[in-house]
């Protein structure tokens, strides 16, 4: 009579103590993974870093980069200045792009063009790009909202 | 079940310094009653433990969280899209508010239903109904912090109403939004209420709260006590506390499960400028009021139909929170046929409106 | 009443109203000027206003006065000193005579530097070229002259947001002629035109959306040579602005068909004064359609036509789908920022395609929307994935429930053991 009794007990002990073992580990699991901080570090929201050097942007150059979900305008103007936009057109939110050759920003959907402070020069564009701040940490460049 | 030695080697030691032995012997001696409605003895512990995973639960949001009307939104949205489980963190701590009112009501009814109030456990009661008004306070302020549109409007509906409020309602409602308007200010004071103020408060009234529960131990229904023998008794430890523990980790399977089955929403971020959309609903938990308020007509004779639905609800809780001291006869050990129906009132009432605040069509 | 005792009181009366002029941020009149000081004084209903405005007018800002235009002698307060013909008064000046009256300085090159050399001086060239100035020189009394629009002693400065010239403000000062039947009767040409364009998307831009480059009267028809640009005229006007549309119809085969039929280009489909915005609906087979105003059922136009609002539709559709998985991801709580970015594509290649509807090439369209769809379906897909992450949560979920139901299945083991110890040994196994 002993015998299986204990040896049920003994079961029954295992099974807990291996079962409490696993549930600790299923709950300590996520949560040490929640408090290591995720590679963006921060909510993209307000500002982002860019994933070139600023050696790597020539003069004269534009490239896009992506904000959240919305496009935003590297330029480096003839003058060797680094400057960003949103690069959604204020016409009818195509995305813009760098034009070396005008040294402007240019909507390629119906002829919009804007000068490199942002301005809408001319075509259909209401309104001016909005500008963004950009700051060159060492080899990083950060562009932020709120010009 | 013998204790591993190193377990009885450190209790040894606190027990030279703390004497833990008067400890160890009320545990010891602990009991709860055994009857038809033990079942309901459960419902306490488990709000108790519903709390403490929103205790965690929101100090781990509270590391990524911002409290600002800018970045709140974004905030909650990086938490649920980028930070590794953060998706469950946060769902959890939603739906496990939920569950922790839900469990509150239970245990108040419970309660109430077994006159557990009356003498000599009066002030456990009230603490109690002082506990109810912090968590719904908790619901309330939490609620707004994701700045999406639905809490933004509720905040609003829910201020307007504190505003209803004699004499003092329009300095209530400026207190509580930080302005006359729900803004920034209102989110940056609302977490100022959730994080710290509540917390604090609450810490507080629980505390005396559990320690009466332990000093006078468990209510047992008035029947039992009229029938002269003592009722049988489990003791606290371990039996009691084991089923406890299912009872827990039962809770716990269910989060988990809702907060992957049913994520709670992010909703659209807060845009004070836009009209308000169709459909704005508080909680569940405060739709009964809401729905009351709907069917209000708006003037009853000189006074302002809000003013009547506010005072309504003052009162019911004015009478909840005074109901050991009302109830003449179960401070007398007796049954209260007429508490009972009141009770029975109420919980139709809350049950119906509630219900209709979801199926009755467009708004009152 | 002796004159002096006269002009006393009507200093005193003309001092209120002083005050008011320079509350309404007006110029102090010139006490010296006596057209000025005798006017005000009058309290005439015919010869007081001009006093009165002039406070406003920019003229006086640059210290030209009544004289100036009117001739007389301004210093004496003797009427009839201060406007004899002698001194070169020449009182209210003929309709016919208006426009040379202000050409006098404002086509004077030299006299006009000294002001503001950036101003042009042609316009009183440009009026006689213009259906307004042959009218006039044929003797029209109800033709518009400078005065018309830009008003008469309170004209005010071009960026004035008050002149009757200010881009919003132009087509209310058309309007008053244009706009008026019983004003225009005899002239044989329509005058629902204001209504029209006031509910054009040019009116809409220019008032409600602030953009002052939108188009108003002035800038299709000219303001100083205002006529209505002609038949071969208008794809230049509309073009000046709408670059893209303008050159691919130039290059389509509507060209040389809308010149052969005498149809205006642009105008034909986008009306010219109540030009709506524009929708998808508007190319296609269907009754809401444009094309079908010309091509018959069964010709190949129609079908082509067909084809368009084909490829349309499908890209637009497809974009559709895919923001809505996108927000279904979202709502969810999944991370799906970078595919909306490349969502945009899509809707860029769409937006490429309504402009190239102006080519009425089916092939071209296609060729568009084929590459938006190929966006779009990616984009899909990456939606959902995102959606397929979800369940791979669901699946995580089940390990963690399976692990918890095991410990609960443990503890009910544990609790029915303990009870079944317990009622054999009643007393002991309490932990002690």
């Amino acid at each position: 009579m002993e015998n299986p009794a204990s040896a049920r007990r003994g079961f029954v002990n295992l099974l807990l103590g291996g079962g409490i073992g696993a549930m600790m580990v299923s709950v300590f699991y996520p949560v040490i993974r929640y408090l290591i901080p995720p590679q963006s570090g921060e909510p993209t929201t307000a500002n982002v870093t860019l994933p070139w050097k600023p050696s790597e942007i020539r003069t004269n150059s534009g490239r896009i980069f992506r904000f959240g979900s919305q496009p935003g305008i590297l330029v480096r103007t003839p003058g060797g200045e680094l400057r960003a936009f949103s690069a959604v057109c204020t016409h009818l939110n195509c995305t813009v792009q760098y034009r070396d050759e005008k040294q402007d920003i240019w909507c390629a959907c119906h002829n919009g063009v804007y000068d490199l402070n942002g301005k809408n020069v001319s075509g259909p564009p209401p309104r001016p790009l909005e500008p963004y701040k950009t700051y060159v940490k060492g080899e990083q460049i950060v562009v932020s909202k709120g010009a | 079940m013998a204790p591993p030695r190193l377990v009885q080697a450190l209790t040894a030691w606190l027990d030279e310094r703390v004497n833990l032995g008067e400890i160890q012997e009320f545990i010891r001696h602990k009991v709860v009653p055994v009857h038809r409605h033990t079942v309901w003895y459960y419902f306490g512990g488990m709000t108790l433990f519903l709390f403490a995973i929103q205790v965690c639960t929101g100090i781990l949001l509270l590391l990524y969280y911002r409290p600002s009307a800018e970045e709140a939104y974004e905030s909650v949205q990086f938490i649920v899209t980028e930070v590794q489980f953060g998706w469950l963190i946060r769902s959890i701590h939603s739906w496990s508010a939920n569950l922790m009112i839900a469990t509150l009501m239970i245990h108040l009814f419970s309660v109430y239903f077994t006159q557990a109030y009356r003498k000599p456990r009066e002030l456990t009661w009230v603490s109690g109904m002082f506990l109810l008004g912090l968590a719904l306070f908790f619901g309330f302020s939490g609620y707004l912090l994701p700045w999406n549109t639905l809490a933004y409007f509720a905040t609003k509906v829910g201020t307007d109403v504190a505003g209803q409020v004699p004499v003092m309602g329009h300095l209530l409602t400026r207190i509580l939004r930080g302005g006359e308007d729900v803004t920034g200010a209102t989110l940056s004071r609302f977490y100022g209420i959730h994080v710290a103020i509540l917390p604090l408060l609450t810490t507080g009234i629980l505390g005396l709260h559990l320690f009466l529960v332990q000093k006078q131990g468990m209510s047992v229904p008035v029947e039992l006590e009229q029938g002269g023998h003592p009722p049988k008794t489990m003791p606290f430890f371990p039996n009691f506390l084991l089923r406890d523990l299912v009872g827990w980790l039962t809770a716990l399977a269910v989060l988990a499960a809702l907060a992957a089955y049913f994520p709670w929403e992010l909703g659209s971020k807060a845009d004070p400028y836009a009209p308000a959309p169709a459909g704005i609903r508080p909680e569940w938990y405060f739709m009964f009021m809401f729905q009351t308020l709907k069917y209000i007509p708006a003037k009853l004779g000189p006074i302002d139909g809000e003013l009547v639905g506010v005072m309504g609800f003052g009162l019911g809780g004015l009478f909840l929170l005074l109901v050991p001291f009302l109830d003449r006869r179960s401070g007398r050990g007796e049954r209260s046929p007429l508490f009972f129906w009141i009770g029975v009132g109420l919980v139709l009432y809350i049950a119906v409106l509630s219900v209709l605040g979801y199926v009755a069509p467009g708004g009152g | 009443m002796p004159w002096k005792w006269r002009l006393l009181l009507a200093s005193m009366l003309a001092a209120p109203l002083l005050t008011l002029a320079a509350v309404a941020g007006a110029q102090k009149l010139p006490e010296d000027n006596a057209c000025i000081q005798c006017h005000q004084g009058l309290g005439d209903a015919r010869v007081t206003p001009p006093a009165e405005k002039f406070a406003q007018d920019i003229h006086l800002a640059k210290g030209i006065l009544c004289q100036d235009c009117h001739g007389g002698d301004p210093t004496s307060f003797d009427p009839q000193q201060a406007m004899s013909r002698a001194k070169g008064f020449i009182g209210r000046p003929t309709h016919q005579a208006i426009p040379r009256l202000c050409g006098k300085c404002h086509s004077d090159a030299d006299y006009m530097k000294r002001f503001n050399p950036s101003l042009r001086v042609d316009q009183l060239q440009e009026y006689f070229t213009s259906v307004h100035g042959k009218l006039l020189k044929k003797g029209d009394q109800k033709v518009a002259t400078c005065i018309s629009c830009h008003d008469v002693h309170r004209i005010r400065a071009i960026k004035d947001q008050q002149a009757w010239t200010y881009p919003v403000r132009v087509v209310d000062t058309c309007g008053r002629c244009h706009g008026d039947p019983k004003y225009m009767a005899g002239y044989n040409i329509p005058t629902d035109v204001v209504a029209k364009y006031k509910q054009s998307v040019h009116y809409e831009a220019l008032t409600k959306k602030g953009d002052l480059s939108a188009p108003t009267c002035n800038v299709c028809h000219g303001n100083h040579g205002a006529a209505p640009p002609g038949v071969g005229s208008v794809a230049n006007v509309c073009g000046t602005c709408h670059s893209v549309p303008a050159d691919l119809f130039a290059k389509s085969p509507h060209r040389k068909a809308f010149a052969a039929m005498g149809l205006a280009p642009c105008v034909t489909c986008h009306s010219n004064h109540d030009v709506m915005k524009t929708s998808d609906a508007m190319v296609g087979t269907t009754d809401k359609a444009v094309c079908v105003n010309c091509h018959p059922a069964d010709s190949a136009g129609f079908k082509q036509a067909g084809a368009m609002r084909a490829s349309l539709d499908g890209l637009r559709e497809s974009i559709q789908g895919a923001t809505a998985i996108l927000d279904q991801a979202e709502n969810a709580g999944m991370e799906i920022s970078q595919a909306r970015f490349e969502l945009r594509g899509a809707t860029d290649t769409l937006l490429k395609a309504r402009a190239a509807i102006h080519l009425v090439d089916p092939a071209t369209i296609q060729s568009l929307t084929e590459e938006g769809n190929k966006i779009a379906a990616t984009t899909r897909t990456k939606g959902a994935k995102a959606l397929e992450d979800l369940a791979f949560r669901h699946r995580g979920l089940w390990v963690s429930v399976g692990v918890i139901l095991l410990v609960i299945v443990g503890l009910v083991l544990k609790i029915r053991e303990m009870n079944q110890r317990q009622e054999r040994e009643p007393a002991s196994d309490r932990r002690g």
